[in-house]
């Protein structure tokens, strides 16, 4: 199978089913998309897929071939993406295991919606979980990428 | 090999990404550490070895290793500050690294190297200050001397020594510096010249979070590693009896199948054939007691056991209970509860002759380097532990019996090649070490003016310090953590008679603390119980309070300040109502407000004022992150958070039916920090206690319902009003 991703061709021999996530991880060593819960519940694990937000723990890579894929390691390979940027400017994270996942909903939320509102904010990362509860200041940051101020407008 | 270069070289060893031969640092060989006279200084330990700690580079970087470890509490950016306070380097400059396990490393008050309690910023205060002072003072002595200058007449700034008009950096000072003799005794800068410390500072792990390349546990990588996934007993306690190792082999990926003390383990290439191959396994297992265990039963059992005489835990005045009239009595329990970490357990570890490595994100270095070095037969020396970034602790990541580590070591060791285990989320949910389950019962008379006159409060509930390091922490055999915040109540004190019996069953169940211990289950009783007594007394739950802790400073002042930016007694739109909440716990003390409506049976927070008074608040940025990260992290286990077991299998599995709070549940939070020059308490934990009951008494407010399990249950009888 021949996978691409963040601009990358690469051949890899697993199991059709196994879930992109884990070739991902173990097989190609981009180890920045994390492993939370194996059901698509808590979003540790998002990546795009054609620029869409995926669950890369319950998404086949037999479906994914062909198909562009970035991952946390592609968003602001060489300088970082304004959504990294407003992440360090609100102070966002804690233990920092769920961030990838959220920045890489934020980096698609912000390319449908390029200013959200608190509701689209809401929905578009009600399905990351952050245990350390660092959702006010995600909102916030999201809100900074936008080009607004931190506070909801 | 001078002393410096021997020092240098371990230290080069064990540093990541450090190009030998290059550097030349600043450091204070491990042997020239100093023993200050004992009765010439109010400070009970020697100055640290700066070398331990800090390193200054030719090129500027200064280099902190930190004792602690960071888990999203903000150590990384925290215990920096208060070195670079004292040493006034250049902050842009400042790396951080976690330290490997070593004897310097521990604890300065619990003597292990170990993150918890929310004790690391309070407890290190002066050492990190000191090595930072230690490290200024050479560099300017270093400079002085090549000035040929009085060293009193430098002056430092931004990581650089001046002296009319002439400067030198830090970096330059480097390697003169490391050759000065450190100072028996630093003097410490004076909170009004403090210039870092109480300055909201950003956190310094940033960066390497939101790029994807910060170190995990879960995250190592090495040659010929492979990957573990551990069938481990379905009911606490059971053994394996017998298994079948046919089909795993038959998975391709799987290289090997070992039996170890905690189960049967599939070592694979990657994890996901791991997993099949723990799929295709067949174990027999001799389930043993566990297999009873049941949690609605344990509290029935808890609810007769808590009418029984129990350990006292305080006492005062005589409860008359001939004469006692009742103005309360109520029944409050709390389930158990697991951490849920985002990421889930794991080690990896590489078992030789005469080492043993282990990489992951542990609380409790010093007890998992004793622990691997049992089970691989060799000395605690001979272990290194390679401390990554923990992906969530809460506590999880800190267990006396180290079952983690010793389990990876085990299959390691077993094997011959690294390996790293991974729990999947079900393993952990499953794998117990849980907040366990307590049961509360209280009887109560009020007397004048409504204020409780007689108190009897009994509590019944697992151990968690019994065959631990901490089990002197047990006294007449009262445990600490079951009773803290209730035996040293405020409240329970006002009463001139009460009495605190304490119950420590015990069953097959693991517990463990769980973000702010006893005080997670115990504020929400106190705290719900004395809005029930402003209730029964007519009084406005906040002007109540006033009453009780007239004689307490420090609550009353984050009790007033919540209230008052809350906007307490002010009216809010329809369906709205406030609850409130004070609890001091590690050193602080913190008042929330919750503004709560009901929505088809399910309490919706919308905005939830804090106050904290912290004492001296080293990165006020830090202790908001923590309030807001302590209110979310209780808010979920109010809401949602219930680990039940029934013929001893835990029922939940995963995050669908052990919820948390998600985005979309968010409540505004607003943090105001009490100005104070008084000594630094914890910000971990603190924010946690409070939120359940704030948001308990708003559901009073609102309907009359008077929740008193956890979490609540807003579906039909269970919670009516009694």
């Amino acid at each position: 199978m021949e996978l691409k991703v963040n601009g990358e061709r690469h051949q890899v021999s697993v199991p059709e089913d196994m879930p992109l996530l884990w070739v991902l991880r173990d097989v190609l060593g981009l180890t920045g998309t994390k492993y939370g819960c194996g059901m698509g519940l808590c979003g540790a694990c998002t990546v795009l897929v054609g620029g869409e937000t995926t669950r890369s723990c319950i998404r086949p890579v037999s479906t994914v071939t062909g198909q562009p894929i970035t991952t946390i390691e592609g968003v602001g390979a060489h300088e970082l993406h304004r959504v990294q940027r407003a992440w360090i400017d609100a102070d966002v994270v804690q233990c920092g295991y769920c961030q990838s996942g959220q920045i890489m909903t934020a980096v698609a939320l912000l390319e449908s919606k390029p200013r959200p509102t608190d509701e689209d904010i809401d929905a578009a990362f009600a399905g990351n979980i952050c245990r350390c509860g660092t959702y006010q200041r995600i909102r916030a940051a999201v809100h900074l990428a936008a080009g607004g101020t931190e506070e909801r407008k | 090999m001078s002393a410096i270069d021997r020092g240098r070289r371990r230290f080069l060893l064990t540093s990541a990404g450090t190009t030998a031969g290059l550097v030349i640092a600043f450091q204070v060989p491990l042997a020239a550490r100093l023993v200050r006279a004992q009765e010439a200084s109010p400070a009970q330990h020697p100055l640290p070895p700066p070398n331990a700690f800090l390193q200054i580079h030719p090129n500027e970087e200064v280099t902190i290793l930190l004792a602690h470890s960071e888990m999203g509490q903000g150590v990384w950016t925290t215990l920096p500050m208060l070195i670079a306070e004292e040493l006034d380097c250049d902050w842009s400059q400042v790396r951080v690294e976690h330290a490997p396990a070593a004897a310097v490393y521990a604890h300065t008050l619990l003597g292990l190297q170990m993150t918890g309690g929310s004790t690391s910023t309070w407890s290190e205060f002066d050492r990190y200050r000191q090595v930072g002072a230690a490290a200024r003072d050479m560099l300017v002595r270093a400079a002085a001397a090549q000035w040929q200058v009085d060293p009193a007449a430098c002056r430092t700034g931004n990581g650089v020594v001046e002296h009319e008009g002439k400067r030198l950096s830090y970096g330059v000072l480097a390697a003169k510096a490391a050759r000065v003799t450190p100072p028996q005794e630093v003097q410490l800068k004076p909170p009004s010249e403090w210039k870092i410390i109480g300055k909201p500072t950003k956190r310094l792990d940033s960066r390497a979070k939101v790029t994807g390349v910060a170190p995990f546990g879960i995250d190592v990588r090495m040659p010929d590693l492979m990957i573990a996934v551990v069938a481990r007993a379905p009911v606490f306690g059971a053994q394996v009896k017998s298994f079948d190792a046919g089909g795993a082999k038959a998975v391709p990926g799987v290289r090997a199948v070992v039996q170890v003390p905690s189960g049967v383990a599939v070592l694979a290439e990657h994890f996901w054939a791991a997993k099949l191959g723990r799929e295709a396994l067949k174990v027999e297992w001799d389930l043993g007691p566990g297999a009873s265990v049941d949690t609605d039963q344990m509290r029935t059992e808890y609810r007769s056991v808590a009418g029984t005489a129990g350990v006292i835990a305080a006492q005062a005045g005589d409860l008359a209970l001939e004469t006692f009239k009742l103005a309360l009595e109520a029944e409050y329990d709390v389930p158990y509860l697991a951490h849920a970490t985002m990421e889930p357990l794991n080690c990896t570890a590489k078992v030789g002759p005469d080492a043993c490595e282990l990489w992951l994100g542990t609380q409790f270095q010093t007890i998992d380097q004793k622990a691997a070095a049992e089970v691989a037969g060799l000395k605690p020396e001979q272990v290194t532990i390679h401390t990554t970034f923990l992906g969530g602790g809460f506590g999880r990541r800190a267990t006396a019996s180290a079952h983690v580590v010793r389990e990876a070591v085990a299959i390691a060791k077993a094997v011959g090649a690294p390996v790293k285990v991974v729990w999947t989320r079900e393993d952990d949910m499953r794998g117990g070490y849980y907040r366990p389950q307590f049961y509360h019962r209280l009887a109560i008379q009020l007397g004048a003016e409504g204020l409780p006159e007689r108190w009897d409060h009994a509590i019944v509930g697992q151990s968690i310090f019994e065959g631990t390091p901490f089990a002197s922490f047990i006294k007449n055999g009262v445990e600490g953590a079951a009773v803290e915040g209730v035996s040293d109540s405020p409240y329970l004190k006002r009463a001139p008679a009460h009495r605190v019996s304490l119950h420590l069953p015990k069953n097959p169940v693991p517990v463990l603390w769980w973000r702010s211990v006893g005080n997670s289950q115990n504020a929400f009783v106190m705290e719900s119980v004395i809005d029930e007594l402003a209730s029964v007394a007519k009084q406005d739950p906040l002007v109540y309070r006033q009453r009780l802790l007239a004689d307490q400073p420090r609550h009353l002042a984050v009790l007033n300040l919540a209230a008052q930016q809350a906007g307490w007694g002010k009216p809010l739109p329809k369906g709205h109502a406030h609850g409130l909440a004070v609890h001091a716990s590690f050193g602080s003390w913190v008042a929330q407000v919750a503004e709560v409506s009901l929505d088809a049976g399910r309490a919706r927070v919308h905005r939830v004022v804090c106050a904290i008074d912290c004492g001296i608040c080293v990165n006020p940025e830090g202790v908001r992150a923590q309030m807001e990260s302590g209110i979310v992290y209780g808010l979920s286990a109010a809401l949602y958070g219930r680990i039940a077991i029934k013929k001893g299998r835990v029922q939940q599995s995963n995050f669908n039916d052990y919820r948390v709070l998600r985005m979309n549940e968010m409540p505004r939070i607003e943090v105001h920090i009490v100005p104070s020059t008084a000594k630094s308490g914890g910000a971990g934990e603190p924010g946690t206690p409070p939120i359940a009951p704030a948001v308990a008494n708003a559901i009073f407010a609102l309907s009359g319902r008077r929740l008193r399990s956890l979490p609540f249950d807003l579906s039909g009888q269970g919670a009516a009003h009694s």
